[in-house]
Protein backbone atom coordinates (compact mmCIF):
# COMPACT_ATOMS: atom_id res chain seq x y z
CA UNK A 1 0.00 0.00 0.00
CA UNK A 2 2.85 2.45 0.81
CA UNK A 3 4.50 2.74 -2.71
CA UNK A 4 0.94 3.19 -4.02
CA UNK A 5 0.45 5.91 -2.06
CA UNK A 6 4.15 7.42 -2.75
CA UNK A 7 3.20 7.10 -6.40
CA UNK A 8 0.13 9.35 -5.94
CA UNK A 9 2.40 11.60 -4.33
CA UNK A 10 4.73 11.48 -7.18
CA UNK A 11 2.10 12.92 -9.29
CA UNK A 12 1.27 15.51 -6.89
CA UNK A 13 5.04 16.52 -6.93
CA UNK A 14 4.85 17.08 -10.20
CA UNK A 15 1.77 19.25 -10.49
CA UNK A 16 3.84 21.67 -8.23
CA UNK A 17 6.24 22.43 -10.93
CA UNK A 18 3.72 22.71 -13.69
CA UNK A 19 3.09 26.59 -14.64
CA UNK A 20 7.03 27.62 -15.48
CA UNK A 21 8.50 30.78 -13.99
CA UNK A 22 6.86 33.19 -13.13
CA UNK A 23 7.25 36.05 -16.07
CA UNK A 24 5.10 38.58 -14.07
CA UNK A 25 6.69 42.43 -13.35
CA UNK A 26 4.45 42.09 -10.69
CA UNK A 27 5.33 38.40 -9.41
CA UNK A 28 3.54 35.49 -8.66
CA UNK A 29 -0.11 35.58 -9.45
CA UNK A 30 -1.94 35.55 -6.64
CA UNK A 31 -3.77 31.99 -5.79
CA UNK A 32 -0.63 29.88 -6.95
CA UNK A 33 0.28 26.82 -5.06
CA UNK A 34 4.08 26.52 -4.06
CA UNK A 35 4.23 23.14 -3.28
CA UNK A 36 7.32 21.33 -1.84
CA UNK A 37 7.95 17.56 -1.90
CA UNK A 38 11.41 16.06 -1.11
CA UNK A 39 13.15 12.91 -2.29
CA UNK A 40 15.73 10.70 -1.40
CA UNK A 41 17.79 7.72 -1.95
CA UNK A 42 19.72 5.71 0.13
CA UNK A 43 21.71 2.54 0.90
CA UNK A 44 21.18 0.77 3.51
CA UNK A 45 23.43 -2.86 2.91
CA UNK A 46 22.73 -4.24 0.37
CA UNK A 47 19.63 -2.20 -0.49
CA UNK A 48 18.89 0.19 -2.14
CA UNK A 49 15.64 2.32 -1.33
CA UNK A 50 13.65 5.57 -2.40
CA UNK A 51 11.60 7.47 -0.24
CA UNK A 52 9.68 10.63 -0.38
CA UNK A 53 8.44 13.88 1.45
CA UNK A 54 4.76 14.60 2.25
CA UNK A 55 3.81 17.24 0.50
CA UNK A 56 3.52 20.84 1.72
CA UNK A 57 1.24 23.56 -0.23
CA UNK A 58 1.17 27.51 0.36
CA UNK A 59 -1.34 29.60 -1.04
CA UNK A 60 0.45 32.95 -2.80
CA UNK A 61 -2.14 35.78 -1.77
CA UNK A 62 -2.50 38.95 -3.18
CA UNK A 63 -0.49 41.57 -2.93
CA UNK A 64 -2.47 45.21 -3.74
CA UNK A 65 -0.13 47.48 -5.73
CA UNK A 66 -0.83 50.32 -8.12
CA UNK A 67 1.16 52.83 -10.10
CA UNK A 68 0.21 55.58 -11.90
CA UNK A 69 2.23 58.53 -14.40
CA UNK A 70 0.93 61.69 -16.27
CA UNK A 71 1.63 60.64 -20.09
CA UNK A 72 1.88 64.21 -20.57
CA UNK A 73 5.19 65.26 -19.48
CA UNK A 74 4.84 68.83 -21.18
CA UNK A 75 2.39 71.31 -19.68
CA UNK A 76 -0.57 71.02 -22.32
CA UNK A 77 -1.57 74.25 -23.17
CA UNK A 78 -5.91 75.16 -22.09
CA UNK A 79 -7.34 77.98 -23.30
CA UNK A 80 -10.94 78.56 -25.17
CA UNK A 81 -11.03 74.52 -25.80
CA UNK A 82 -10.76 71.95 -22.56
CA UNK A 83 -7.31 70.84 -22.56
CA UNK A 84 -6.63 66.82 -22.76
CA UNK A 85 -4.88 65.14 -19.94
CA UNK A 86 -3.64 61.48 -20.22
CA UNK A 87 -2.24 59.24 -17.29
CA UNK A 88 -1.37 55.64 -17.00
CA UNK A 89 -2.77 53.49 -14.71
CA UNK A 90 -0.86 50.46 -14.01
CA UNK A 91 -1.97 47.16 -11.86
CA UNK A 92 1.49 46.42 -10.28
CA UNK A 93 -0.49 43.82 -7.93
CA UNK A 94 -0.03 40.18 -8.90
CA UNK A 95 -3.48 39.50 -8.75
CA UNK A 96 -6.77 41.03 -10.80
CA UNK A 97 -8.20 44.37 -9.02
CA UNK A 98 -9.81 47.60 -10.52
CA UNK A 99 -9.08 50.85 -9.16
CA UNK A 100 -11.59 53.95 -8.54
CA UNK A 101 -10.41 56.93 -10.57
CA UNK A 102 -10.62 60.29 -9.14
CA UNK A 103 -9.82 63.43 -11.00
CA UNK A 104 -8.71 66.76 -8.69
CA UNK A 105 -8.27 69.71 -10.56
CA UNK A 106 -7.36 72.19 -7.04
CA UNK A 107 -3.95 71.38 -6.35
CA UNK A 108 -2.02 73.03 -3.57
CA UNK A 109 0.35 76.43 -5.65
CA UNK A 110 -2.02 76.37 -8.70
CA UNK A 111 -2.43 79.49 -10.39
CA UNK A 112 -5.67 78.77 -11.27
CA UNK A 113 -7.69 75.53 -10.57
CA UNK A 114 -9.60 74.15 -14.29
CA UNK A 115 -12.86 72.78 -14.40
CA UNK A 116 -12.67 68.92 -14.52
CA UNK A 117 -15.07 68.09 -17.43
CA UNK A 118 -14.62 64.74 -18.06
CA UNK A 119 -13.45 61.64 -16.80
CA UNK A 120 -12.93 58.77 -19.64
CA UNK A 121 -10.82 55.60 -20.32
CA UNK A 122 -9.17 55.02 -23.45
CA UNK A 123 -11.35 52.33 -24.55
CA UNK A 124 -9.47 51.56 -27.52
CA UNK A 125 -6.33 51.98 -26.68
CA UNK A 126 -5.27 54.11 -28.74
CA UNK A 127 -3.99 57.41 -26.72
CA UNK A 128 -6.42 59.89 -27.72
CA UNK A 129 -9.52 61.23 -26.46
CA UNK A 130 -12.05 59.56 -28.83
CA UNK A 131 -15.54 61.53 -27.54
CA UNK A 132 -18.19 58.37 -28.25
CA UNK A 133 -15.76 56.10 -28.34
CA UNK A 134 -13.90 55.96 -24.76
CA UNK A 135 -15.81 54.78 -21.91
CA UNK A 136 -16.90 58.35 -19.71
CA UNK A 137 -17.12 57.60 -16.02
CA UNK A 138 -18.12 59.01 -13.34
CA UNK A 139 -15.66 61.56 -11.11
CA UNK A 140 -14.23 58.52 -8.75
CA UNK A 141 -15.82 55.95 -9.93
CA UNK A 142 -14.18 52.24 -10.37
CA UNK A 143 -12.06 51.17 -13.62
CA UNK A 144 -12.87 47.56 -15.42
CA UNK A 145 -10.94 44.86 -13.78
CA UNK A 146 -7.17 44.88 -14.65
CA UNK A 147 -5.11 41.99 -14.98
CA UNK A 148 -1.53 41.90 -12.96
CA UNK A 149 0.60 44.14 -14.64
CA UNK A 150 -2.15 45.55 -17.12
CA UNK A 151 -2.56 49.45 -18.18
CA UNK A 152 -5.34 51.41 -19.18
CA UNK A 153 -5.08 55.14 -20.18
CA UNK A 154 -7.39 57.47 -18.58
CA UNK A 155 -8.52 61.25 -19.54
CA UNK A 156 -9.25 64.38 -17.46
CA UNK A 157 -10.43 67.24 -19.84
CA UNK A 158 -10.36 70.52 -18.11
CA UNK A 159 -11.38 73.61 -18.86
CA UNK A 160 -10.24 76.83 -17.90
CA UNK A 161 -11.55 79.55 -15.40
CA UNK A 162 -12.42 82.65 -17.42
CA UNK A 163 -9.79 84.24 -14.39
CA UNK A 164 -7.31 82.44 -16.06
CA UNK A 165 -4.29 84.50 -17.70
CA UNK A 166 -2.12 83.81 -20.35
CA UNK A 167 1.05 81.58 -19.48
CA UNK A 168 -0.88 80.72 -16.00
CA UNK A 169 0.35 76.92 -14.92
CA UNK A 170 -1.87 74.83 -13.23
CA UNK A 171 -1.63 70.94 -12.33
CA UNK A 172 -4.41 68.46 -11.95
CA UNK A 173 -4.23 65.09 -10.26
CA UNK A 174 -5.38 61.91 -10.48
CA UNK A 175 -5.75 59.13 -8.08
CA UNK A 176 -6.16 55.23 -8.44
CA UNK A 177 -7.56 53.64 -5.16
CA UNK A 178 -7.70 49.77 -5.53
CA UNK A 179 -11.07 48.99 -5.11
CA UNK A 180 -10.05 45.36 -2.96
CA UNK A 181 -8.82 48.27 -0.50
CA UNK A 182 -6.27 51.02 0.66
CA UNK A 183 -4.10 51.68 3.71
CA UNK A 184 -1.01 51.15 5.19
CA UNK A 185 1.17 49.01 3.78
CA UNK A 186 0.22 45.32 4.87
CA UNK A 187 -3.23 45.66 6.22
CA UNK A 188 -5.27 43.05 5.21
CA UNK A 189 -8.49 42.63 3.67
CA UNK A 190 -9.46 38.97 4.50
CA UNK A 191 -10.71 36.98 1.28
CA UNK A 192 -10.77 39.43 -0.71
CA UNK A 193 -8.66 38.68 -3.45
CA UNK A 194 -9.37 37.20 -6.64
CA UNK A 195 -10.65 33.73 -6.40
CA UNK A 196 -10.97 34.26 -2.51
CA UNK A 197 -7.67 34.62 -1.61
CA UNK A 198 -6.53 37.40 1.30
CA UNK A 199 -5.31 40.27 0.03
CA UNK A 200 -2.87 42.22 1.64
CA UNK A 201 -1.55 46.26 1.09
CA UNK A 202 1.70 46.49 -0.78
CA UNK A 203 3.88 48.97 -0.54
CA UNK A 204 1.77 51.68 -2.69
CA UNK A 205 -0.78 51.66 -0.21
CA UNK A 206 -3.13 50.53 -2.58
CA UNK A 207 -3.53 54.16 -4.13
CA UNK A 208 -1.31 56.25 -6.14
CA UNK A 209 -1.33 59.43 -8.11
CA UNK A 210 0.42 61.60 -10.60
CA UNK A 211 0.22 65.26 -11.75
CA UNK A 212 -0.27 66.57 -15.31
CA UNK A 213 0.11 70.15 -15.97
CA UNK A 214 -1.49 72.44 -17.75
CA UNK A 215 -0.69 76.30 -18.93
CA UNK A 216 -2.91 79.04 -19.78
CA UNK A 217 -2.83 79.98 -22.98
CA UNK A 218 -5.15 82.78 -23.70
CA UNK A 219 -5.79 86.08 -25.98
CA UNK A 220 -6.49 89.15 -25.83
CA UNK A 221 -7.97 91.44 -28.25
CA UNK A 222 -8.36 95.38 -27.92
CA UNK A 223 -10.55 97.65 -30.51
CA UNK A 224 -9.27 100.80 -31.48
CA UNK A 225 -11.39 103.22 -33.65
CA UNK A 226 -11.04 106.32 -34.75
CA UNK A 227 -12.33 108.81 -37.44
CA UNK A 228 -11.33 111.34 -39.93
CA UNK A 229 -13.65 114.12 -41.57
CA UNK A 230 -13.73 115.32 -44.94
CA UNK A 231 -16.06 118.26 -45.94
CA UNK A 232 -16.88 118.99 -49.43
CA UNK A 233 -14.67 121.77 -48.82
CA UNK A 234 -11.02 120.23 -48.43
CA UNK A 235 -11.38 120.72 -44.56
CA UNK A 236 -11.79 118.12 -41.98
CA UNK A 237 -15.07 119.53 -40.24
CA UNK A 238 -17.98 117.32 -39.53
CA UNK A 239 -20.70 119.29 -41.18
CA UNK A 240 -23.42 117.98 -43.60
CA UNK A 241 -22.56 116.55 -46.29
CA UNK A 242 -18.75 115.73 -45.14
CA UNK A 243 -17.86 112.07 -45.33
CA UNK A 244 -16.40 110.14 -41.74
CA UNK A 245 -14.22 107.10 -42.40
CA UNK A 246 -14.41 104.86 -39.45
CA UNK A 247 -10.97 102.58 -39.15
CA UNK A 248 -11.03 99.97 -36.36
CA UNK A 249 -8.05 98.23 -35.58
CA UNK A 250 -8.60 94.87 -34.13
CA UNK A 251 -5.06 93.74 -32.44
CA UNK A 252 -4.69 90.13 -30.49
CA UNK A 253 -1.90 89.55 -28.09
CA UNK A 254 -0.91 86.71 -25.88
CA UNK A 255 0.11 82.86 -26.82
CA UNK A 256 -3.76 81.60 -27.12
CA UNK A 257 -6.33 82.52 -30.01
CA UNK A 258 -9.38 84.47 -30.57
CA UNK A 259 -11.36 82.17 -31.59
CA UNK A 260 -14.58 82.99 -33.91
CA UNK A 261 -13.55 87.12 -33.28
CA UNK A 262 -16.56 88.70 -35.12
CA UNK A 263 -16.48 93.15 -35.06
CA UNK A 264 -19.40 94.87 -35.40
CA UNK A 265 -19.77 98.50 -35.76
CA UNK A 266 -23.32 100.45 -35.69
CA UNK A 267 -23.73 103.65 -37.78
CA UNK A 268 -24.26 106.82 -35.77
CA UNK A 269 -27.91 108.50 -35.94
CA UNK A 270 -27.93 111.07 -38.81
CA UNK A 271 -25.31 109.39 -41.08
CA UNK A 272 -25.36 106.97 -43.72
CA UNK A 273 -23.65 104.07 -45.19
CA UNK A 274 -20.84 104.87 -48.44
CA UNK A 275 -21.89 101.51 -50.47
CA UNK A 276 -19.07 99.08 -50.82
CA UNK A 277 -17.23 101.47 -48.73
CA UNK A 278 -16.06 99.06 -46.52
CA UNK A 279 -12.55 97.03 -46.21
CA UNK A 280 -10.98 94.49 -44.68
CA UNK A 281 -6.56 95.45 -44.29
CA UNK A 282 -6.87 97.69 -47.48
CA UNK A 283 -9.33 94.82 -49.36
CA UNK A 284 -12.49 95.98 -50.52
CA UNK A 285 -15.80 93.54 -48.58
CA UNK A 286 -19.20 93.58 -50.40
CA UNK A 287 -22.02 94.78 -48.50
CA UNK A 288 -24.05 91.62 -48.98
CA UNK A 289 -23.84 88.71 -46.88
CA UNK A 290 -21.85 86.20 -48.97
CA UNK A 291 -18.54 84.32 -49.04
CA UNK A 292 -16.42 86.96 -48.04
CA UNK A 293 -15.40 88.04 -44.18
CA UNK A 294 -17.77 91.50 -44.68
CA UNK A 295 -21.38 92.36 -44.63
CA UNK A 296 -22.72 95.90 -43.99
CA UNK A 297 -26.63 96.01 -43.30
CA UNK A 298 -29.27 99.35 -42.83
CA UNK A 299 -27.65 99.69 -39.72
CA UNK A 300 -24.22 99.02 -39.42
CA UNK A 301 -21.47 96.33 -40.27
CA UNK A 302 -19.75 92.66 -39.08
CA UNK A 303 -16.91 91.86 -40.10
CA UNK A 304 -15.93 88.06 -39.26
CA UNK A 305 -12.17 87.34 -38.49
CA UNK A 306 -12.85 83.76 -37.42
CA UNK A 307 -9.68 82.67 -35.35
CA UNK A 308 -6.75 84.83 -34.63
CA UNK A 309 -3.36 83.63 -32.94
CA UNK A 310 -1.98 86.26 -30.57
CA UNK A 311 0.78 88.33 -32.17
CA UNK A 312 -0.79 88.37 -35.66
CA UNK A 313 -0.73 90.83 -37.85
CA UNK A 314 -3.46 93.64 -36.66
CA UNK A 315 -6.92 93.46 -38.30
CA UNK A 316 -7.65 96.63 -39.79
CA UNK A 317 -11.68 97.56 -41.03
CA UNK A 318 -12.91 100.76 -42.09
CA UNK A 319 -15.80 102.20 -43.83
CA UNK A 320 -17.42 105.51 -44.73
CA UNK A 321 -20.65 107.37 -43.88
CA UNK A 322 -21.79 110.80 -44.67
CA UNK A 323 -23.34 113.19 -42.47
CA UNK A 324 -26.89 113.55 -43.30
CA UNK B 1 7.85 24.83 -24.45
CA UNK B 2 11.20 24.26 -22.23
CA UNK B 3 9.60 24.49 -19.27
CA UNK B 4 7.41 22.13 -20.41
CA UNK B 5 9.64 19.39 -21.38
CA UNK B 6 11.38 20.34 -17.99
CA UNK B 7 8.33 19.31 -16.44
CA UNK B 8 8.04 15.88 -18.38
CA UNK B 9 11.90 15.26 -17.38
CA UNK B 10 11.47 15.37 -13.66
CA UNK B 11 8.30 13.55 -13.75
CA UNK B 12 10.18 10.62 -15.43
CA UNK B 13 12.69 10.64 -12.70
CA UNK B 14 9.83 10.62 -10.05
CA UNK B 15 8.45 7.66 -12.28
CA UNK B 16 11.16 5.98 -12.60
CA UNK B 17 12.27 5.81 -8.92
CA UNK B 18 9.24 4.21 -7.71
CA UNK B 19 10.05 0.60 -8.98
CA UNK B 20 12.99 0.91 -6.55
CA UNK B 21 10.98 1.87 -3.96
CA UNK B 22 8.39 -0.89 -4.39
CA UNK B 23 11.37 -3.48 -4.15
CA UNK B 24 12.71 -1.92 -0.92
CA UNK B 25 9.24 -1.94 0.76
CA UNK B 26 9.32 -5.41 -0.01
CA UNK B 27 11.92 -6.58 1.10
CA UNK B 28 13.88 -7.74 4.60
CA UNK B 29 16.44 -5.09 4.72
CA UNK B 30 15.47 -2.53 7.22
CA UNK B 31 17.58 0.85 7.38
CA UNK B 32 14.65 3.27 6.73
CA UNK B 33 14.60 6.88 6.95
CA UNK B 34 11.84 9.31 7.42
CA UNK B 35 11.37 11.94 5.47
CA UNK B 36 9.25 15.66 6.50
CA UNK B 37 8.74 18.44 4.86
CA UNK B 38 8.16 21.69 5.64
CA UNK B 39 7.50 25.68 4.56
CA UNK B 40 8.39 28.75 6.37
CA UNK B 41 8.00 32.26 6.17
CA UNK B 42 11.43 33.86 6.81
CA UNK B 43 9.55 36.94 8.39
CA UNK B 44 11.83 39.79 9.04
CA UNK B 45 11.30 41.99 12.25
CA UNK B 46 12.87 45.36 13.07
CA UNK B 47 13.01 45.55 17.04
CA UNK B 48 14.99 48.36 18.64
CA UNK B 49 16.96 49.14 14.95
CA UNK B 50 17.91 45.69 15.17
CA UNK B 51 16.90 43.38 12.35
CA UNK B 52 16.29 39.65 12.77
CA UNK B 53 14.05 36.93 11.41
CA UNK B 54 11.84 34.61 12.71
CA UNK B 55 10.89 31.35 10.89
CA UNK B 56 6.71 31.56 10.92
CA UNK B 57 4.23 28.92 9.70
CA UNK B 58 2.89 30.79 6.42
CA UNK B 59 -0.11 32.69 6.73
CA UNK B 60 0.31 35.38 4.53
CA UNK B 61 2.51 34.87 1.41
CA UNK B 62 2.76 37.56 -1.53
CA UNK B 63 5.91 37.91 -3.93
CA UNK B 64 9.15 39.14 -2.79
CA UNK B 65 8.39 37.07 0.65
CA UNK B 66 11.17 35.07 1.69
CA UNK B 67 10.50 31.14 2.42
CA UNK B 68 12.64 28.44 4.11
CA UNK B 69 12.42 24.63 2.61
CA UNK B 70 12.74 22.77 5.21
CA UNK B 71 13.26 18.80 4.57
CA UNK B 72 13.93 16.74 8.24
CA UNK B 73 15.42 13.57 8.29
CA UNK B 74 15.90 10.86 10.78
CA UNK B 75 17.44 7.20 10.51
CA UNK B 76 14.36 5.09 12.68
CA UNK B 77 15.93 1.87 12.43
CA UNK B 78 18.87 0.30 13.79
CA UNK B 79 21.05 0.14 11.03
CA UNK B 80 23.36 3.04 9.63
CA UNK B 81 22.00 4.65 6.56
CA UNK B 82 24.92 5.28 3.06
CA UNK B 83 24.78 7.71 0.80
CA UNK B 84 22.07 9.18 1.71
CA UNK B 85 21.04 11.68 -1.29
CA UNK B 86 18.26 14.24 -0.91
CA UNK B 87 16.53 15.91 -4.19
CA UNK B 88 14.64 18.91 -3.41
CA UNK B 89 12.93 20.65 -6.80
CA UNK B 90 12.51 23.86 -6.22
CA UNK B 91 8.83 25.10 -7.14
CA UNK B 92 8.70 27.25 -9.94
CA UNK B 93 6.95 30.69 -7.76
CA UNK B 94 10.07 30.98 -6.39
CA UNK B 95 13.36 31.49 -6.71
CA UNK B 96 16.60 30.28 -4.25
CA UNK B 97 18.76 32.72 -2.62
CA UNK B 98 22.43 31.54 -2.57
CA UNK B 99 22.17 32.11 1.00
CA UNK B 100 23.65 29.52 2.40
CA UNK B 101 24.08 27.73 -0.80
CA UNK B 102 27.61 26.14 0.05
CA UNK B 103 25.74 23.36 1.72
CA UNK B 104 24.31 21.57 -1.22
CA UNK B 105 24.30 21.04 -4.55
CA UNK B 106 22.12 22.70 -7.37
CA UNK B 107 20.63 21.73 -11.09
CA UNK B 108 19.49 24.41 -13.36
CA UNK B 109 18.16 21.33 -15.48
CA UNK B 110 15.74 19.78 -13.75
CA UNK B 111 18.54 16.84 -11.68
CA UNK B 112 20.46 16.41 -14.95
CA UNK B 113 23.67 17.54 -14.44
CA UNK B 114 24.65 19.15 -10.80
CA UNK B 115 27.69 21.15 -9.43
CA UNK B 116 27.93 24.24 -7.62
CA UNK B 117 26.18 27.54 -8.82
CA UNK B 118 29.40 28.86 -10.08
CA UNK B 119 30.30 26.34 -12.17
CA UNK B 120 26.77 25.65 -14.21
CA UNK B 121 25.70 27.62 -16.99
CA UNK B 122 22.85 28.19 -19.31
CA UNK B 123 22.70 27.61 -22.78
CA UNK B 124 19.32 28.85 -24.49
CA UNK B 125 18.63 28.56 -28.44
CA UNK B 126 19.42 31.49 -29.87
CA UNK B 127 21.55 33.04 -26.80
CA UNK B 128 25.34 33.12 -25.78
CA UNK B 129 25.79 30.85 -22.65
CA UNK B 130 25.73 32.72 -19.77
CA UNK B 131 26.95 31.86 -15.98
CA UNK B 132 23.51 30.30 -14.17
CA UNK B 133 22.06 32.54 -11.65
CA UNK B 134 20.24 31.62 -8.42
CA UNK B 135 16.70 31.85 -10.30
CA UNK B 136 17.71 29.61 -12.62
CA UNK B 137 18.15 26.46 -10.00
CA UNK B 138 15.52 24.19 -10.86
CA UNK B 139 16.78 21.28 -8.03
CA UNK B 140 18.89 21.25 -4.93
CA UNK B 141 20.27 17.96 -3.55
CA UNK B 142 22.46 17.48 -0.63
CA UNK B 143 24.55 14.20 0.02
CA UNK B 144 24.93 13.06 3.26
CA UNK B 145 27.60 9.95 3.42
CA UNK B 146 26.04 8.09 6.72
CA UNK B 147 23.63 8.35 8.84
CA UNK B 148 23.34 6.57 12.00
CA UNK B 149 21.48 4.78 13.24
CA UNK B 150 18.65 7.42 15.54
CA UNK B 151 20.54 10.49 13.64
CA UNK B 152 18.90 13.13 12.50
CA UNK B 153 19.27 16.25 10.85
CA UNK B 154 17.78 18.95 9.39
CA UNK B 155 18.42 20.50 5.66
CA UNK B 156 17.31 23.69 4.42
CA UNK B 157 17.37 26.09 1.42
CA UNK B 158 16.14 29.90 1.04
CA UNK B 159 13.98 31.25 -1.56
CA UNK B 160 12.38 34.46 -2.58
CA UNK B 161 8.92 34.14 -4.09
CA UNK B 162 8.97 35.52 -7.51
Amino acid sequence: MRHIRNLLAAGAATAGLVGGHSAYASGTPAGTIIQNTANATYSSGSSTSTIQSNTVTVKVDQLIGVAVTALTSTPVTIGTAPAVLIYQVTNTGNGADSFDLTGAPNVSGNAFNATLQTVAIDTNGNGVYDPGVDTVITNGAASQSLAPDATIKVFLLAASPTTATDTQTSQVRLTATSVIGAGTPGTLFAGKGTGGVDAVVGASGGAANALANLIASMASVTLTKSAVVADLYGGTNPVPGALVTYTIVAHVTGSGTAGSLTVTDAFPAGTTYQSSSLTLGGTALTDTADSDAGTASATGITVTLGSVTGGSADKTIAFKVKIN
Amino acid sequence: MRTFSRNVMTAMVILAASPVLAMSASGAVPGAVALDSSIKLDKIVTENGQTKHEYVAPQKVVPGNHLVFVTSYRNTSDKPVDHFVVTNPVPSPVALESVNADNFEVSVDGGKSWGKLAQLTIAKPGASVRAAQDSDVTTVRWVIPVIAPGASGTLQYLAVVR
